[in-house]
């Protein structure tokens, strides 16, 4: 109903250019049906050239006999091409007399794109980009600070120093490889497990762990879990529990972006399990439709806690459901930090310069737990866990084609991982002394102005800890 | 000349239906002629809402309009009649059916820092979206440390209508009256919708904007104040709409209608009744109210909404938190049956209050009638 009042101009004429084609469906078996000609025809459009020869011919259509419609037909296949194809809302197509279903699966998985195997050493016929010394190592450090920044805070979880935390095992290379390849300028929507893109735009291991803490110099002001980071700044969206409404923001964003010209796209994380939400169809819908800039990057990492992909989705992974929505896509390694820095570098030209969504599906392995609260060996093999972890470690193989540039050396290693350690323990030391956000943060940034109530329950608060302080012990921290 | 059309067309075989709608597009323009020729002492609704959209777009850029049949179609109920056309497409969004998606990719636009105003056909379909408007819109700000803020508004009509059964006809002021993060408001009037609009569309808070499908087509006078494109009315502000000495009736959006009428038919019994039209839910004027109670003595809560954990719940509470020493009678509460919307046309308006419920009430608190609790 809709395509008739708002393309009904348009199609009148693509109407009366198909008028063939009506006359094809009534000879596919439908003469019986009522020929729903679905927008009117003003008496005022010039009759193109035409086999009828008056205008009732065309309205009294419906009562033709197959078989003279038949003989109509044969006459006019000569005369015209179109007789096999239909103008369907949305645009032609052609028939088929051949009843095929399309097969639920592919017979093969679309490939996946890699620059390096597993030895580092490049692969023959990539058309990828290439990375100078300065990038590459800055790429191996941060890959290496992130790796040893999520085994200290883990312990320290464990520990009982903070209360949660949640590791990007085996997808440091999803993390700075893709953050290496955009522009400080591109905005990041970020599900949970990308706090190496933060850590590469610069945001600082003592900020890292001050958020954890929820600590007064916490830029959050204490008001989320850790790992909740967020950092305008460094235009990185702050981190929600919701999984996949980031999707959808970041096309909202993508679209401002383009409204204002920017030389910007925005970028988009989420798991696998995040493609079953409401919010990824939608957003990707919208994404083609608006023509948005933004990368949509999948991080398939086989599981959603203890939900392998196997119970998730029955597609080809990810990458097929970009055509689904006719969103330009690729599969990458996701364990291949050139392979992403390429894929990135290519789909954020494209995003921007031709103004559309693309997506990215990176396979990869979520080879820790999900997070603190998770103990993945309740559900999958531990063997399977190891081998991921060590022999397809993202690190270790971008590792070894840096050294084979001769960019990196043992000594580097050993000094950047002693080095870091130091960095990570001190940070955490020093994040856990400082004080709690004082009281007044309770009340602020509810709205852009605290409003009345507010103001009022703040004074009552602090006149509550004034008389009553043996309910309010200093450990407890309330710092005024 | 369009009987005429259509015989022609009735011969031909088109489905007349099609025309009808084509006709139906066209209908809201001669409307709009009528109203516009009446100079500006009246006002619709309707239009109040479209003047004051049209004005905020045109004052700042960052303005834009999303929601379903918004643009080609001149907005489900009319309200953005004349915007795409003036503004294009890229400000007057079509969107596909997600509300969910639209709310997010609104809240997305927000983040960035345009000001994007999002329809809901009605607040019924608002519950797919529920999870952006409270998650990813209200508690953003805090969330972040203040690091992002939603200039959105979420609009669109909101509680009963009327024969829309069920799913068209919840009533959603309390649910989102309830969130820290949002503002919410409930206009009445021309001047409410217009001011009221504006200022939602000028604050830099998440807004939920309960209007009401019934009320679009009512006329109010409007003051030439209120046809400045500057005129704002300030957020958390509730109006007097009638003075009055022994009771005190609330209530919001078309409720006040009734009310006042109420108040008319209690006049004429010798009972002087104060109608407040509280036009904000959040935040919500409680000194306007407690100031009046304490006038008056005397408190008629009224709502169109199920009655639990209502606006006259809170409204009641916190009047019995700051005013209990005032109070002559227990407050009262009018509000909706307490079952789904019924459809059919005598079920629907027992489930709705009506002006003889509002009138009963306030005797009841003036103590001119047998109280309810006597004669169960």
């Amino acid at each position: 109903m809709a395509f008739c009042l708002t393309k009904a101009k348009k199609l009148i004429y693509n109407h009366l250019k198909s008028k063939m084609g009506s006359l094809g469906i009534i000879n596919h078996g439908n003469w019986t049906h009522p020929v729903s000609f679905s927008h009117p025809i003003p008496q005022n459009l010039k009759k193109p050239d035409t086999f009828f020869t008056n205008n009732t011919t065309l309205f009294a259509s419906r009562r033709f006999e197959s078989i003279i419609a038949g003989k109509h037909l044969d006459s006019l296949r000569n005369v015209f091409d179109e007789i096999e194809v239909l103008n369907f809302p949305g645009g032609k197509v052609k028939f088929t007399s051949e009843m095929k279903f399309l097969s639920e699966s592919p017979e093969e998985r679309i490939h996946c794109y890699r620059v390096l195997d597993d030895n580092g050493q490049p692969t023959v016929h990539s058309n990828s980009v290439q990375i100078g010394e300065e990038v590459a190592v800055k790429m191996y450090n941060d890959m290496v600070t992130l790796q040893l920044m999520d085994s200290i805070f883990y312990e320290a979880q464990r520990q009982g120093r903070i209360s949660f935390y949640l590791t990007t095992i085996g997808e440091e290379a999803i993390n700075i490889a893709s953050a290496a390849a955009l522009n400080i300028d591109d905005l990041i929507f970020p599900q949970y497990r990308e706090a190496g893109v933060l850590l590469w735009r610069g945001f600082s291991l003592q900020e890292f762990a001050n958020q954890c803490f929820g600590n007064r110099d916490d830029n959050g002001k204490g008001r989320q879990m850790p790992i909740h980071y967020g950092s305008k700044k460094h235009n990185y969206f702050t981190v929600a529990s919701t999984v996949a409404t980031q999707i959808s923001h970041a096309v909202g964003a993508a679209y401002a972006l383009k409204m204002d010209g920017r030389d910007a796209c925005t970028v988009t994380y989420f798991g696998d399990g995040g493609t079953s939400t409401g919010d990824f169809h939608a957003a990707l819908n919208f994404a083609a439709v608006m023509e948005a800039p933004v990368i949509f990057f999948c991080r398939n990492n086989g599981w959603a806690i203890s939900t392998p992909v196997s119970d998730q989705f029955r597609s080809d992974g990810i990458v097929v459901r970009g055509q689904a929505y006719g969103v330009r896509s690729i599969r990458v390694d996701g364990n291949d930090a050139l392979a992403i820095f390429s894929a990135i570098q290519a789909a954020r030209r494209m995003a921007i310069g031709e103004s559309r969504p693309v997506l990215i599906e990176a396979l990869t392995y979520r080879a820790g737990h999900h997070s603190t609260s998770d103990d993945s060996t309740k559900y999958r093999p531990v063997h399977e866990i190891e081998w991921w972890r060590v022999a397809r470690d993202p690190v270790s193989r971008f590792k070894k084609w840096i050294e084979s540039n001769g960019w990196w050396s043992d000594e580097a290693e050993f000094e950047l991982r002693s080095s870091v350690r130091k960095q990570l323990l001190h940070a955490i030391q020093v994040a856990e002394k400082v004080e709690k956000p004082a009281i007044a943060e309770i009340f602020t940034d509810v709205y852009d102005v605290p409003p009345a109530n507010l103001c009022e329950q703040e004074t009552l608060l602090r006149e509550t800890i004034k008389r009553h302080p043996q309910d309010y012990p200093s450990h407890f921290q309330f710092p005024l | 000349m369009w009987g005429i059309i259509r015989q022609k067309v009735c011969a031909g075989g088109f489905p007349v239906q099609i025309l009808e709608e084509s006709m139906h597009r066209l209908r809201p323009a001669v409307s709009a002629l009528r109203s516009y020729s009446s100079a500006a002492k009246e006002m619709t609704v309707r239009d109040a809402l479209n003047s004051a959209l049209d004005e905020e777009m045109s004052a700042d850029p960052r303005v834009f309009l999303m929601g379903e049949e918004v643009g080609e179609y001149q907005g489900a109920y009319k309200i953005s009649k004349g915007l795409l056309e003036k503004y294009g497409p890229e400000r007057v969004v079509d969107t596909p059916i997600t509300e969910a998606g639209f709310a997010g990719i609104g809240v997305g636009a927000a983040y960035y820092g345009l000001r994007p105003v999002v329809e809901f056909m009605t607040f019924n379909f608002s519950m797919q979206a529920i999870d952006h408007i409270i998650n990813s819109a209200a508690k953003s700000n805090y969330m972040s440390a203040g690091q992002i803020n939603v200039p959105i508004v979420f609009r669109g009509p909101n509680g009963a209508a009327a024969g829309v059964g069920a799913q068209h006809s919840q009533c959603y002021a309390a649910w989102y009256g309830s969130c820290p993060g949002l503002k919410v408001l409930a206009p009445y009037s021309s001047e409410d919708a217009r001011g009221l609009l504006k200022a939602a569309i000028r604050d830099p808070d998440p807004v939920v904007f309960l209007e009401n499908e019934l009320l679009y087509g009512e006329s109010f006078p409007v003051s030439a104040e209120s046809l400045d494109s500057s005129f704002c009315i300030p957020i958390g502000k509730a109006k007097i709409e009638r003075e009055g000495k022994d009771i005190t009736i609330t209530a919001f959006s078309k409720m006040v209608g009734y009310a006042l009428k109420a108040a008319e038919i209690l006049a004429k019994e010798g009972i002087s009744a104060e109608v407040i039209n509280m036009r904000s839910i959040r935040p919500l004027d409680r000194d306007t109210v407690n100031a009046s109670v304490r006038k008056t003595n005397r408190l008629v809560t009224v709502e169109e909404a199920f009655p639990q954990h209502g606006i006259g719940a809170e409204i009641c509470a916190s009047v019995v938190e700051e005013s209990f020493g005032y109070l002559d009678a227990p407050v009262e509460r009018i509000a909706g049956a307490d079952v789904p919307m019924p459809y059919a046309a005598n079920l629907e308006r027992m489930a709705v209050p009506q002006i003889e419920d509002i009138v009963r009430a306030a005797k009841r608190a003036c103590y001119r009638s047998v109280p309810m609790a006597a004669t169960a």
